[in-house]
């Protein structure tokens, strides 16, 4: 009974930490909460030992190749593992399958014709690449986006990260073997595909984001719609948690596993909810306020014990967080432009470049010769529903960047998948690698 | 005519119809499977096919039976083949002993006695624990002879889970045996007749449900699928199987579903006996079959339901919770006995 040893560290990890599924939302904002439920970094350490089995050299290992084709590798993720029995000893993970040579297909098209390339990184919330590149592009060109546009954006990216965390969420369920809360999970998630659809007509790659603003301003009805799921949403979150969270089989799959402290996470540079569930309250939104994000009160999720648990926990509040903050900015929402006025930079509205010159030479010139940016460099750093998304952008001038770079969280989260899973065995692999929230797209560019 | 040829005769009518109605609700069963899992997840299931979609199975069959036999080039030939029949055939067999209606008494047909059991004999219980063992042989010689890592390891995933469960399974049904006296599974159904509370679900309420935990992962239905875990293993032993060999262990696991509601049926809810004694004239073949039916329900409910336990979780439940319970259930049982006589 190697396998033994293993259940009762889990056993103790869940006697000894476990009671803490209540009472966090006071612990928001990242200001040290009080109270004995928190661990500290030597506690989870600890833990992370505890659960983790030591492998003594010279075992008979087998090495396994998990993916490219394997239901759970989320697309096109592979892992070569050595294993013991079941217990993974080391792993390597591989990427570039699904490579598209996004970045090099950057360089010789105009900034505008990037957006669109940018929903193909991480198609799941494909808004927030946008939004990631046009933060990046309107730093480089100066432009300052009309309050209008600013807020559309924040519910846009909201929207995005309430797609993302729900489907992650039955993603992540089915990955522990139950289908049918996977169905529930898509049925919530059409409430917000559907205000995309709305919003600029497409459900998964949406291209909404604009150089400037973004592409329309706001349907007649969404407000009403979108106020309407905003305040449903919560409940299903409740019901999520109803079924999940105080679930006994996921319990004893998700506490203590996969346990992943602050530094750790610093050092594989894992960013997100993984490093919020560390009890890092790094949130970009918060500390680097872009968009609307400095004008709305929100808080951020951040949860202790740093396993897979924790990672469930910290997207449910993201979920709740993310209604809150949408809520807010239509209700605060200013009149004005959607996209600036800047004819240097942003495309016209396609309503008047049929019949006003300036706006058809505007057109011509930004469609052939692109926004003309200045030298120099920029690098700007967004929080996507995954984690912390850095475009790098380098102009020698005129209307295509010389170089564009994004660091994207999913590459980050898919390297550190062997150092997480080490020690546990494959099927808590599959639940860590769910609870990371990789998406190939993203990772492979 | 002697009693004996009869009696042959009896028998081979009643192993074909047994067999061709078990074939024939299993086929349903597969629909009600996918019907249900489509009502459980928001979705319609299958529709095309037969009214609602009622003829999927068969349509599903002749695609399998349609397709090309891919044996992997690698793969121990002689056991890839034999695989299939190892896990199909003693799910077959179990039904032999399970009665479906009185037995014994009196002539009732033609002149001769019909029995309403394929084999009557004493050690029933022990041929039903035993095929179930025997069973498992198939999902490692699958997992064993494909040649894939994710096989080898869904085959003794479902080896150890085996062992795990079968203990505690035993010494559960160890509880009913003591209650009625015998191993005979005639016997137990009759040692149940009555009202629905004279059954023994009421005083074996505590190896019933372990009876029920340890079928869950007799049968890899989840939160016990542990053997074919889609989501860690690919398809564990049904990996490299394709056509109508990955159709005869998915036929199997559905004979298995029937047959398990059935034993349930049989040793905790009564066998064919009616819930209440005035509802009699309604033949035994037909409770069972109605509680059969509904039992097939709860595993689905469950299926349909919860999440995959972890392998070692299993092992461990399965090692330190079910079996000292089904011991502390069968000690209190035969004390009780022994007491009250």
């Amino acid at each position: 009974m190697s396998a033994d040893p293993h259940t009762d560290t889990h056993g103790a990890a869940v006697d000894t930490h476990g009671h803490d599924s209540h009472g966090h939302d006071a612990h928001g904002n990242g200001c040290a909460p009080a109270g004995p439920k928190r661990p500290t970094t030597e506690e989870l350490i600890a833990r992370k030992a505890a659960t983790r089995q030591e492998i003594e050299p010279g075992a008979d290992l087998m090495t396994i190749s998990i993916g490219p084709q394997h239901p759970s590798t989320h697309g096109v993720y592979r892992i070569v593992l050595d294993l013991d029995g079941e217990i993974i000893v080391d792993g390597r993970p591989e990427v570039g399958n699904l490579h598209r040579g996004i970045e090099k297909l950057c360089e010789n098209r105009t900034y505008h014709q990037i957006v669109p390339l940018t929903d193909r990184l991480d198609y799941i919330a494909s808004f927030a690449m946008n939004h990631g590149f046009c933060e990046a592009a309107e730093k480089l060109m100066g432009l300052e986006v009309p309050d209008r546009g600013r807020y559309i954006r924040t519910i846009a990216h909201e929207l995005a990260r309430l797609s993302n965390h729900i489907l992650w969420l039955g993603i992540h369920v089915m990955d522990l073997g139950t289908q049918t809360f996977f169905c529930i999970c898509f049925r919530d998630r059409e409430y917000i595909l559907d205000l995309w659809e709305m919003l600029c007509g497409a459900r998964l790659t949406h291209s909404f984001a604009r150089i400037g603003g973004v592409a329309k301003d706001l349907p007649d009805g969404f407000e009403y719609r979108c106020r309407k799921v905003m305040e449903f949403l919560p409940k299903r979150v409740a019901e999520y948690e109803r079924i999940v969270k105080n679930n006994r089989i996921y319990y004893k799959r998700a506490k203590g596993v996969g346990v992943f402290t602050a530094e750790d996470c610093y050092a594989w540079r894992v960013t997100g909810p993984p490093l919020r569930s560390a009890g890092i309250a790094r949130d970009l939104r918060k500390d680097e306020p872009y968009a609307a994000y400095g004008e709305v009160d929100f808080d951020v999720a951040v949860e202790y014990n740093a396993d897979v648990y924790d990672r469930f926990l910290v997207r449910m509040k993201e979920i709740r967080e993310s209604c809150k903050i949408i809520l807010q900015c239509l209700d605060q929402m200013p009149d004005g432009d959607f996209i600036s006025k800047d004819a240097g930079h942003v495309l016209p509205r396609k309503s008047e470049v049929m019949r006003q010159s300036g706006a058809m030479i505007q057109d011509f010139n930004q469609v052939f010769r692109g926004p003309q940016a200045p030298k120099g460099e920029v690098y700007r750093a967004i929080e996507v529903p995954k984690g912390e998304m850095g475009v790098y952008i380098r102009s020698e001038g005129g209307g295509k960047p010389a170089r564009v770079r994004f660091t994207t969280p999913s590459f980050y989260h898919g390297q550190a998948l062997p150092a997480l899973a080490k020690g546990e065995m494959i099927a808590d692999m599959v639940a860590i690698f769910a609870s990371i929230d990789v998406v190939l797209g993203d990772c492979d560019r | 005519m002697n009693d004996a040829i009869a009696q042959l005769i009896f028998l081979i009518i009643k192993a074909a119809l047994m067999s061709i109605l078990v074939v024939t609700l299993v086929a349903f069963i597969i629909y009600f499977e996918r019907k249900f899992a489509g009502f459980f997840q928001g979705r319609v299931g299958p529709t095309y096919l037969g009214p609602a979609g009622a003829f999927q199975s068969f349509g599903d069959i002749f695609k399998l039976l349609s397709k090309e036999d891919i044996i992997p080039a690698e793969a121990d030939k002689r056991v890839f083949k034999l695989a299939p029949y190892v896990m199909f055939i003693p799910a077959f067999l179990v039904m032999a002993v399970l009665p479906f209606g009185p037995v014994g008494g009196t002539p009732n047909l033609f002149g001769y006695r019909f029995d309403y059991v394929i084999a009557n004999f004493d050690s029933g219980l022990v041929l039903l624990l035993a095929m179930g063992g025997i069973a498992v042989y198939g999902v490692v010689l699958a997992g064993w002879s494909s040649n894939n890592k994710f096989s080898l390891l869904g085959g003794l995933r479902a080896g150890a889970q085996m062992i795990s469960y079968e203990l505690a399974m035993g010494f559960a049904v160890v509880g009913v045996m003591v209650m009625a006296g015998s191993m005979n599974m005639v016997k137990i159904v009759e040692g149940q007749s009555g009202n629905f509370w004279d059954w023994y679900w009421a005083p074996q309420l505590v190896g019933g449900i372990i009876f029920f935990i340890a079928s869950l992962a007799e049968l890899n239905r989840t939160p016990f699928d542990l053997a074919e875990a889609e989501q860690e293993l690919v398809a564990g032993y049904l990996t490299e199987y394709s056509g109508m060999r990955w159709g005869l262990f998915m036929f199997a696991e559905y004979v298995n579903l029937v047959v398990v509601s059935g034993i349930v049926s049989t040793l905790y809810f009564g066998g064919w006996h009616a819930p209440f004694t005035v509802l009699d004239f309604i033949p035994g073949p037909v409770w069972l079959l109605i509680k059969i039916m509904i039992m097939v329900f709860i595993y689905m409910w469950v299926r349909w339901t919860i999440f995959r336990y972890r392998y070692n979780q299993l092992m461990s439940m399965g090692w330190k919770v079910l079996l000292p319970l089904s011991i502390a259930n069968l000690a209190v049982t035969a004390i009780v006995i022994a007491i009250v006589g």
